[in-house]
């Protein structure tokens, strides 16, 4: 019993991670002010990349530096049309996203029959060996460990430093930010490139951790969640921790609800974690002062300080 | 220069600064000098470019000719933290504030020093005692009001401790005991040696206050001159080139009927940071201007939009608000223009105009009732008539009925659009700030305009938080705040110190409320 527990909470952790990568990217970018509907784009690109990289060098960690790279310029292109040019950041997200699916696509031709063996679970001696604690806390894969590191930097970043403050600051207000003498276009880069990097993470988790094979298509829509824990999580890196594992959990779950052959059509039970995600996080974010105090007021209103 | 500061450097000197926009000269040779322990005023109309030369001394904005000398020396200030290192504090028009954060932490974010939220609170209440700017460094700002919000940007100057202070118009919202206050702190500010650059567009204030004033028109300096010797006329005269244009204004004659009763108005406000409206009462005759005064925030969106009908009342409120006794509560805003109401927004921009859009155009907005479209098609004659008509009778200036709203000036489009509402002959007319951002000539003629409407038998509101506006052009005035409505009281039995006291909330509770609507009541019937 005690396994099949560990081995639902292990599958659920990561099942969660890529989400966990993107949407506390997707954050970070929004704190800021813009909006980067291309997060699906970004994930995928970097998932492709990461794979080709990988599989080409044979090295993973090549691979996951390459996954990076690839979401940071796809982040790059996106915040050269909406922060240089001043596009509108709904379009250019939209647009981002459908030339990344149609890239990866093209990228990943020779590849959709390659099989890599994926990023290994550390194991430290005698830690790792402890029963239910070991499994669960000690022998995880380094990425899945790195998700929790970069949500407690994000939480003490935008809460606990003058910078974090800083980009909350500019996604409010950026005419006020500007008089006070903050490079406002320039921060909003950083986050942009930010959230870029973290969506090419998660593209890295999918495609070298969670299954290690290329599929085309195979962020099946996770960008478009972790767009939404965004915003259902009221901007609070710990509601998008929640909210992320908590599609983990029921995509785990139903796997296993299917496994037994329960007589529900497939395709509904594989829609339950999309559903359940947002019908919980609706409902704890329902609280209107919370939203009004934590979503960044001007969120997708382009902005150019005139001087 | 005068007396006192011969032979004293000027610790900032301007010399030709020229700073130009694409479709406007924004500042031309300004020459400026400010002395230690002086209060400078810049005194000039809305869009002399005040506000432009400031943000230049901050280094907010960079000029395009011209030098900026410190203490004698020249300096290139391309940021706000350079001028702030210099030892330069502005308080801005629009404030430079983010609500959704803390007073402490908006104030970090203005202050070059290591980040201490708690150290920084400290030091903000020490300050704020020493100038008596009662602060607490805890609370959100979007729970301040607007003179306690000045406070924050004034604390977040005066903690590095500067050596010259620029507030640009800072008294716009605050009320008449307020002010009376910030000059406390300003003569007490300059006495320890610090200069002020003091920006307004008020004469009296500045004779009250200034040392000296630099005027400014069209982005040029028109004169300097010794406030404290000149007369408010002959300010005026530096400033728009001419006498001030005062409104003739009569008493009015007998009250018509009650055209619009508010009645038991209760409403929340949707937004969360918004003000609640509590028991609203009030009737507008025809023949008479009522004017609500008040300190933005505090309730005047809230109940412009209950009144305009942009945000309905609940079908089982709907008796709360009477057009010309027909219960209008739950009718929307175009079914309350059918009933004869207008309404004149504050946001002309998007609100009262579509910005691209043709002045022809724009007529049909509100006034497509008139005949103007028939089965769904536009009688282009028709609404260039009356488009031709609006500016003719009005007076505005702009290249013709084709021109793109948002090619007027504030005060012409404003004429125009109050025009345009006018001319549909309403019974009813809502004014929201109906002066701001106008230039002088063209507030005078809108005030007259709303003087001649009261004349003519309609009933008209005026929202405003210019307590001076209200003086002039209202027969009875009203003070709102916090959401609640003070009592009515006829403009010539008030003052403003009185109507001051009533905007921060003191004023006689509703026992003594003039219990009008009952009267109203039988009168509409
Ligand atoms: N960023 C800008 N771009 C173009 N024109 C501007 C800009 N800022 C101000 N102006 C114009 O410059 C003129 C001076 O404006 P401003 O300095 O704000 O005047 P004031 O503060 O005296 O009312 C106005 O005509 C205004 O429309
Ligand atoms: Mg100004």
């Amino acid at each position: 019993m005690t396994e099949t527990v560990i081995g639902i909470l292990l599958a659920t952790l990561g099942a969660g991670t890529p989400l966990v990568f993107a949407a506390l990217g997707e954050l970070v970018t929004e704190k800021s002010g813009v909006l980067n509907l291309g997060v699906e784009g970004m994930m995928i690109v970097g998932a492709v990349c990461g794979f080709a990289v990988a599989a080409e060098s044979g090295n993973l960690w090549l691979g996951v530096m390459a996954s990076v790279l690839a979401g940071t310029g796809m982040a790059l292109v996106f915040g050269v049309l909406t922060l240089t040019f001043q596009s509108n950041q709904v379009a250019a997200g939209l647009a981002l996203t459908i030339f990344g699916i149609g890239l990866s696509a093209y990228i990943g031709l020779d590849y959709t029959s390659v099989a890599l063996t994926g990023i290994a679970n550390i194991h430290i001696p005698v830690l790792s060996d402890i029963p239910v604690a070991g499994p669960l806390l000690f022998s995880l894969d380094p990425l899945l460990y790195c998700s929790f590191l970069m949500f407690a930097a994000i939480a003490y970043f935008l809460y606990r430093t003058k910078a974090g403050l800083l980009l909350r600051a500019i996604g409010e207000s950026p005419e006020s930010a500007v008089s006070l003498g903050y490079p406002v276009i320039a921060i909003r880069y950083l986050a942009v490139l930010f959230g870029g990097a973290m969506a090419g993470l998660a593209g890295a988790y999918l495609a070298l951790v969670y299954t290690p094979l290329w599929v085309e298509a195979m962020t099946a829509g996770r960008g478009w969640i972790a767009l939404a824990l965004v915003v259902f999580a009221t901007w609070r890196p710990g509601r998008v921790m929640v909210g992320a594992y908590l599609f983990g959990g029921v995509t785990i779950i139903q796997f296993h609800v299917q496994g037994f052959g329960v007589d529900i059509p497939s395709q509904l039970l594989s829609m339950l974690p999309y559903l359940a995600t947002i019908v919980v996080l609706v409902l704890i974010s329902r609280d209107i002062n919370a939203i009004r105090l934590n979503a960044p007021a001007s969120l997708g209103k382009a902005y150019h300080p005139s001087v | 220069m005068n007396e006192e500061t011969k032979g004293l450097q000027p610790r900032l000197e301007l010399r030709g600064i020229t700073k130009i926009y694409p479709t406007v000269v924004a500042n031309e040779d300004v020459n400026l000098k400010v002395y230690p322990g002086e209060i400078h005023a810049v005194l000039g109309e809305n869009g002399a470019g005040k506000s432009t030369l400031m943000k230049i001394i901050y280094g907010v904005i960079k000029p395009d000719r011209g030098q900026v000398l410190w203490e004698g020396r020249e300096v290139q200030v391309t940021r706000p933290a350079e001028a702030r290192r210099l030892g330069v504090g502005m308080v801005f028009q629009h404030f430079s504030l983010f609500e959704t954060l803390t007073v402490a932490q908006n104030i970090a974010l203005g202050v070059d020093e290591p980040f201490d939220l708690d150290r920084l609170s400290k030091r903000i209440g020490e300050v704020s005692r020493r100038y008596g700017l009662p602060l607490d460094p805890q609370r959100l700002v979007h729970s301040l009001s607007v003179g306690e919000r000045q406070r924050v940007e004034i604390v977040r100057c005066l903690l590095q401790e500067p050596r010259l202070l620029i507030m640009d118009e800072p008294t716009s919202v605050l009320t008449p005991q307020a002010v009376k206050k910030l000059f406390e702190t300003l003569r007490r500010l300059a006495e320890e040696g610090c200069s002020i650059l003091y920006i307004s567009h008020k004469l009296e204030e500045i004779r009250e206050l200034c040392h000296n004033a630099t005027v400014m028109r069209g982005g040029r300096v028109t004169a300097d001159a010794d406030p404290r010797q000149e007369t408010a006329s002959s300010l005026a005269r530096m400033m728009i080139g001419r006498e001030l244009p005062v409104c003739e204004h009569s008493v009015s004659t007998a009250a018509g009927p009650v055209r619009l009763l508010i009645s038991g108005l209760n409403r929340k406000s949707d937004d969360p940071f918004g003000t609640d409206l509590k028991d609203i009462h009030l009737e507008v005759r025809g023949g008479e201007i009522v004017g609500i005064a008040g300190i933005s925030g505090n309730g005047q969106q809230e109940l412009l939009v209950a009144l305009s009908g942009e945000k309905p009342l609940d079908k089982r409120d709907s008796a709360a608000i009477k057009i010309d006794g027909v219960e209008a509560g739950h009718l929307n805003a175009a079914a309350r223009r059918d009933l004869g109401l207008t309404f004149v927004p504050e946001e002309r921009l998007g609100r009262g105009a579509v910005p691209p859009m043709s002045l022809s155009e724009n007529t049909l907005l509100t006034g497509h009732r008139g005949g103007m479209v028939r089965f769904g098609l536009i009688k282009e004659r028709k609404v260039r008539d009356f488009a031709e008509q609006c500016l003719r009778d009005f007076d505005v200036r702009c290249g013709g009925v084709q021109a793109a709203a948002k090619s007027l000036s504030g005060g012409n489009l404003q004429k125009f659009i109050v025009g345009r509402e006018i001319l549909q002959k309403p019974k009813v007319l809502i004014a929201a700030q109906p002066t701001w951002g106008v230039d002088v000539g063209a507030a005078a003629a809108i005030r007259q305009e709303l003087i001649e409407l009261r004349n003519s038998g309609l009933a008209v509101l005026v929202v405003s938080e210019e307590l001076e506006e209200l003086f002039e052009i209202c027969d009875r005035i009203v003070v709102i705040a916090g959401g609640r409505l003070s009592p009515v009281t006829a403009a010539a039995d008030t003052n403003m110190e009185e109507i001051g006291l009533w905007m921060s909330g003191l004023f006689p509770g509703d026992g003594e409320r003039e219990r009008s609507d009952a009267v109203a009541d039988a009168s509409s019937r």
